[in-house]
């Protein structure tokens, strides 16, 4: 929609050009969120396209995927055969409520940035054990795990003015093996639950990730594949007001499911 | 900097914050629709650089050296692109609102993006349709008919529309520019009952490009209803154009127009209003106790009847005495059911654009169901004589009883007058929902008796209906509430209370199935359980108990009624529903012992025309070139009405259709309609249709006789001339004859709506339900319909699959849902999901085989009846499955997860 409190857009080719950060300030990614409600207290938007970060830069290391990234960049790429969680690159993007069409500009950093529970990005880069790099304004860049980025319901840390420049998901989390579970109150609808389960091959390490159900990522660790009633008993440590209510699902709803497909991905992973 | 839109360059510059819709639209390019404009709906999907995108999203700059496509580029030197043939020939559409951006995004798909259609149209939505069309479309499945000269009764005719849509240039309420236009926009309260002490409105005043504000004091001091009905006094005088009470968050107490809209809007944030805050009930059971707030303190002059405890209606009826059936039951079930709010979410939002010619009369260009009765009630609040008001609509993007309404008409009229300037009001999405109408919730109770044998000896209801803050249709549908839900039943003792409750959300109002939906899901589910009760299969139940021929229709009211069955087909329904639910067609079950499987059925008889005053008025004639002109008032929606009225000339004056150039909806040009709601359409507009033409052709027979001195019966009437035994004599010949003679080959007829048909609805389900998630998969969906003749296959498919996906969504999934202060919490696509195409399965369609000796050709109401058994048919399926009676719409997994832990 048209957003009509907008003055000014800057279009800086480097982040040094956005002078003194001001209220009134936004940044602009991809906008299909910013432009999906109106934004009265902002009346300056600042492009961060003409920033040209590379998308996707996949090292030995891991890969390396820009704040502007666009989605259907991250369903398109090819990863390297020993990534055995790269399919999850997919199925996250598959995970969103909005159309392929909203993939053209919607981009990985915005989604995160949103910090809404079903954002699938954030399944993703939690589930993966991404990295976000940050950079303040006036500062040193500061790095943060996804899964601390995140901190509730439309909620982060991130400060005014502050920049996500990257999130970085380590090579050795994307070559475990995983599990994915999913569900939406509509076909193809918003997650309710979005739970995923990682294996280390080598190590045998067991990471849970609990997302879209609770307010925020949650994430448990094992040293090996639990017993039915380890995984039981992290999921009944979440109080149930960590759960989201809104119309994509009740809490009780999502507690249930969280139980139901937390066990589902263990029973996979174990085999 | 220059923009490509079309292959044609410009050079204006759009402003910061623009997105490319409104930018492309103020360029001339109506083609990009604003469905939500939020990037939910897909109406305004363009193609940036040859993807698709929603433009509502893409800031405008971004497209600086691009390409842009919308639809009205995708033909190629006036070839129609494959894709827009194809929506051609499947008539993909209905009220044709989303299909520009259904045709954008279908028309880039790739063969492999095309086979998962579930998935790459999720993006778009459609409330009419129900998708298969679309799906048919995509396929290359044709459905259309050649329009051939003795055949239109009974074929499946394209649309008059239908090249418009499919290119883009059908022009919609919004899809006009006027010199000089202002825009109007209001603020809104944010509580949910206060009274409003005092407004400043200085600052406001001072922004620039504001022509005027508008406070309670400025409005004419004339209570109304916003309900459209020819008789306004069905319905309560509670409302003012602008008043100093606010009685549900999201009312409107102030307007600004202004020369942009950003600018009314930034006027609004600065208006400054004391309220003082007042006690609201949300509740309409607590708001009929002592003590709770009144809403509407007002004088019985404004038929509340009874203000103190906020009951603008009661109704209490008794057909028999049920006391006496329920002593002879053997057997009773009760149950408490109650039902959704639930929005029309027809994607054309509700449009109003006021103007003044220079000979001093207002114009208004209106997304009105009922023009005539926007004209009247102006006329009223303004105190101008009705000829000096004009109203009319062009192309209207869906109503579903939504814009049976007027909610901002008035506001622009008001502005006009004041400013001089033409002012246009266009909702947004968030407006349809905090302020639009909506389909009233309603919980029922309901007791049924009888004998072991399974016959019904009584049936008690009693209906609590939230109208909301406002009366509008409360009265007619909580009446209709509790007569047509009861009335297939054959049943000696009926006894019906009703109440129409003010609360403090937005006001509810008329929506497809009007009060009947509510209560037959009740009424059904209680039937399923007696059902069960007494061991008998439901059907074989009903078919002991449902009207037959020669019945009269009656419910709870005593006396005469001239609601009458003009035809019956309910026992064909029933058994084109028994038989598919036992065919095995369909989906199989999941694997998995998680997965239940249950069949469910419901069925329903409805009257076709209100029992409100109803009338239509057709002109027809002859014009010198052979072709005939047709007017009638009706409004066009989607509801293909247009359609089916040539269809009815075209078979009277055995002609091809496309010689009827047909005009409605305007107050000008066509007579008095009352308005194209309650099924009417067919019923009423189309029958005074064929009492037109059959006219005009018994007059062009007596004449060609006189013309050619040979007896009348010899003469018959073909496309284009007149056959008089071996003579040919040319339509043109001939009005050039009655011209000299002075006989005028044009004719009125008027239709009313008495007696009054009946039309039947029969839906069955057979569905899956995991027992831990509580996903419910429809595994087959069969709907059976007796619409009299069936005037136009496609077009009543497709009304049905429309209804029928409505009716889904409703049962399902959507929900209105409100926090503690009144406040709706989820007023957007986003989180007011409606049935995309992957929540609908393919339903099955059967017509009855009747012949109406009513109707028009024998046709009768076929688009709003059939969205009302499909919640009670998922219920008894529901139940059938689980064991477990669901009471509560919708069926939502989150919704009915936790009683199925005890489930078989």
């Amino acid at each position: 929609m048209d957003l009509n409190t907008i003055t000014e857009i800057q279009r800086p080719s480097r982040v040094e050009d956005v002078k003194e950060w001001q209220n009134g300030y936004a940044y602009l990614a991809g906008g299909t969120w910013l432009f999906s409600e109106p934004q009265v207290n902002t009346h300056t938007l600042i492009d961060l396209e003409t920033l040209q970060w590379p998308s996707l830069t996949a090292t030995a290391d891991g890969l390396e995927i820009a704040a502007t990234c666009r989605v259907i960049e991250l369903e398109n790429f090819a990863a390297p055969p020993d990534w055995l969680a790269a399919p999850l690159l997919s199925e996250c993007c598959h995970s969103f409520l909005a159309s392929f069409k909203i993939w053209n500009e919607a981009t990985v950093g915005g989604n995160i940035i949103m910090s809404l529970p079903a954002g699938p990005m954030i399944s993703l880069t939690s589930a993966l054990e991404g990295v976000m790099t940050l950079w303040p304004r006036g500062g040193e860049p500061r790095q943060v795990p996804v899964l601390d980025f995140v901190t509730g319901n439309h909620q982060n840390v991130l400060q005014p003015g502050e920049l996500v420049r990257s999130i970085f998901l380590p090579a050795h989390a994307l070559k475990k093996k995983y599990a994915f579970r999913r569900f939406t109150l509509t076909h193809l609808g918003r997650s309710e639950t979005l739970i995923i389960g990682t294996l280390c091959p080598e190590h045998r390490e067991f990471v849970l990730t609990i997302t879209a159900s609770t307010l925020r990522p949650m994430q448990y660790r094992f040293d090996s594949v639990p017993s039915a009633a380890e995984v039981r008993s992290v999921v009944e440590g979440i109080p149930l007001d960590h759960y989201l209510s809104d119309t994509h699902g009740s809490p009780e709803h999502r507690q249930h499911l969280t139980y139901y497909f937390s066990e589902q991905i263990r029973q996979e992973l174990s085999a | 900097m220059s923009f490509t839109i079309n292959g044609k360059t410009f050079e204006e510059k759009p402003r910061p914050g623009q997105c490319l819709r409104t930018f492309a639209r103020d360029l001339g390019w109506f083609g990009v629709k604003k469905g939500c404009d939020a990037g939910d709906c897909g109406a305004c999907t363009v193609w940036l650089d040859g993807k698709p995108v929603h433009s509502c999203l893409v800031p405008a700059f971004r497209a600086e050296g691009r390409e842009v496509t919308t639809i009205e580029g995708l033909a190629c030197n006036g070839t129609l692109h494959p894709m827009q043939q194809a929506f051609l020939d499947a008539q993909a559409f209905q009220c044709g609102f989303c299909a520009a951006g259904m045709i954008m995004t279908s028309a880039s798909l790739s063969e492999e993006e095309k086979k998962d259609l579930p998935f790459r149209l999720k993006g778009n939505l459609c409330r009419c349709t129900g998708y298969h069309a679309i799906e048919d479309a995509l396929a290359g499945v044709g459905h259309v008919e050649p329009d051939r000269a003795g055949h239109a009764c009974g074929s499946s005719l394209q649309s008059p529309l239908a090249h418009s849509i499919v290119t883009g240039t059908a022009r919609y309420t919004s899809d006009i520019k006027m010199e000089g236009m202002l825009h109007l926009k209001v603020l809104r309260s944010p509580h949910a009952h206060a009274k409003i002490l005092a407004m400043r409105t200085e600052k406001a005043r001072a922004v620039p490009g504001v022509h005027a504000v508008f406070t309670s004091e400025d409005v004419p001091k004339r209570p109304f209803t916003s309900a459209l009905h020819d008789d306004y006094r069905v319905d309560p005088d509670d409302t003012y154009v602008l008043d100093n009470f606010a009685r549900y968050v999201g009312q409107r107490v102030a307007a600004v127009v202004a020369e942009s809209e950003g600018a009314a809007e930034e006027a609004c944030r600065l208006i400054e209003v004391d309220y003082e805050i007042l006690p609201a009930v949300f509740d309409p059971e607590e708001a009929m106790l002592p003590g709770a707030p009144v809403l509407h303190n007002k004088e019985f002059s404004s038929r509340i009847q009874n203000a103190k405890k906020n009951i603008f209606l009661q109704i209490d009826s008794e057909y028999g005495n049920v006391a006496q059936g329920f002593s002879e039951a053997d057997v009773t079930v009760e149950g408490n059911y109650s039902s959704n709010k639930v929005s029309h979410a027809h994607l054309e939002t509700h449009i109003a654009i006021a103007s003044q010619s220079e000979d001093g009369r207002i114009h208004v260009r209106t997304s009105s169901q009922a023009p005539f009765q926007v004209r009247a009630k102006l006329a009223y609040l303004f105190a101008i004589p009705l000829e000096r008001v004009h109203v009319y609509t062009e192309r209207v993007g869906g109503g579903f009883g939504g814009k049976q309404e007027m909610l901002c008409e008035e506001l622009c009229v008001l502005a006009m007058l004041k400013t001089g300037r033409p002012v246009k009001w266009e909702f947004t999405r968030e407006e349809e929902f905090i302020a639009g109408v909506s389909r009233h919730p309603m919980t029922t109770r309901i007791k049924v008796g009888a004998k072991n044998d399974g016959t019904l000896t009584a049936i008690q209801v009693r209906v609590v209906s939230a109208t909301g803050a406002y009366g509008n249709h409360g009265g007619e549908t909580l009446a209709a509430s509790l007569s047509q839900s009861l009335q297939v039943y054959r049943c000696p003792n009926m006894q019906g209370t009703g109440y129409a409750v003010y609360t403090n959300i937005p006001p509810s109002g008329a929506f497809r199935g009007y009060g009947s939906s509510q209560t037959v899901f009740a009424v059904e589910s209680a039937m399923g359980e007696l059902a069960r009760k007494l061991g008998l299969d439901l059907m074989t139940l009903q078919r002991k108990n449902v009207v037959i021929p020669g019945d009269a229709v009656h419910s709870i009211w005593e006396g005469p009624s001239d609601a009458e069955m003009g035809s019956y087909g309910l026992d064909q329904c029933m058994d084109f529903v028994e038989t598919a639910l036992a065919s095995g067609r369909g989906e199989t079950k999941p694997e998995g012992e998680e997965w239940l499987e249950g069949k469910g059925h419901a069925i329903h008889m409805h009257d076709c025309i209100p029992p409100t005053e109803q009338r239509s008025e057709a002109h027809i004639k002859l014009r010198a070139d052979g072709t005939y002109y047709l007017t009638n008032g009706v409004t066009e929606m989607g509801n293909g009405t247009i359609t089916s009225m040539r269809q009815v000339a075209a078979s009277i004056l055995n002609s091809m259709a496309d010689r009827i150039e047909i005009v409605i909806a305007d107050t000008d040009k066509t007579a008095y309609d009352t308005g194209t709601f309650s099924s009417v359409g067919t019923s009423v507009s189309c029958k005074s249709v064929s009492l037109a033409a059959e006219n005009l052709r018994d007059n062009i027979l007596k004449i060609a006789s006189e013309y050619t001195s040979r007896p009348v019966e010899e003469c018959a009437l073909a496309d284009g001339n007149v056959q008089c035994g071996d003579r040919t004599i040319p339509l043109t010949e001939l009005f050039a004859t009655a011209r000299d003679a002075r006989h005028r080959l044009e004719v009125m007829r008027k239709a009313y709506g008495s007696p009054r048909t009946t039309c039947f609805n029969v839906h069955g389900f057979r569905i899956a339900v995991h027992r831990v998630t509580g996903e419910i998969r429809i595994l087959q969906s069969v709907h059976a319909a007796d619409a009299g003749t069936i005037l136009n296959p496609m077009q009543c498919r497709g009304q049905v699959e429309g209804a029928v996906a409505q009716g889904i969504g409703s049962s399902l999934f959507e929900r209105m849902v409100f926090d503690g202060n009144g406040k709706m919490v989820n007023p957007n696509f986003r989180n007011y999901r409606i049935s995309a195409f992957a929540d609908i399965p393919r339903t099955e369609i059967f017509f009855a085989d009747t012949y109406d000796a009513y109707g028009p050709l024998g046709a009768k109401s076929a688009g709003e009846t059939p969205i009302i058994p499909v919640a009670p048919a998922l219920g008894n399926a529901l139940a059938d499955a689980t064991g477990v009676r669901f009471a509560s719409l919708p069926f939502s997994a989150d919704r009915i997860f936790e009683q199925l832990a005890d489930a078989p």
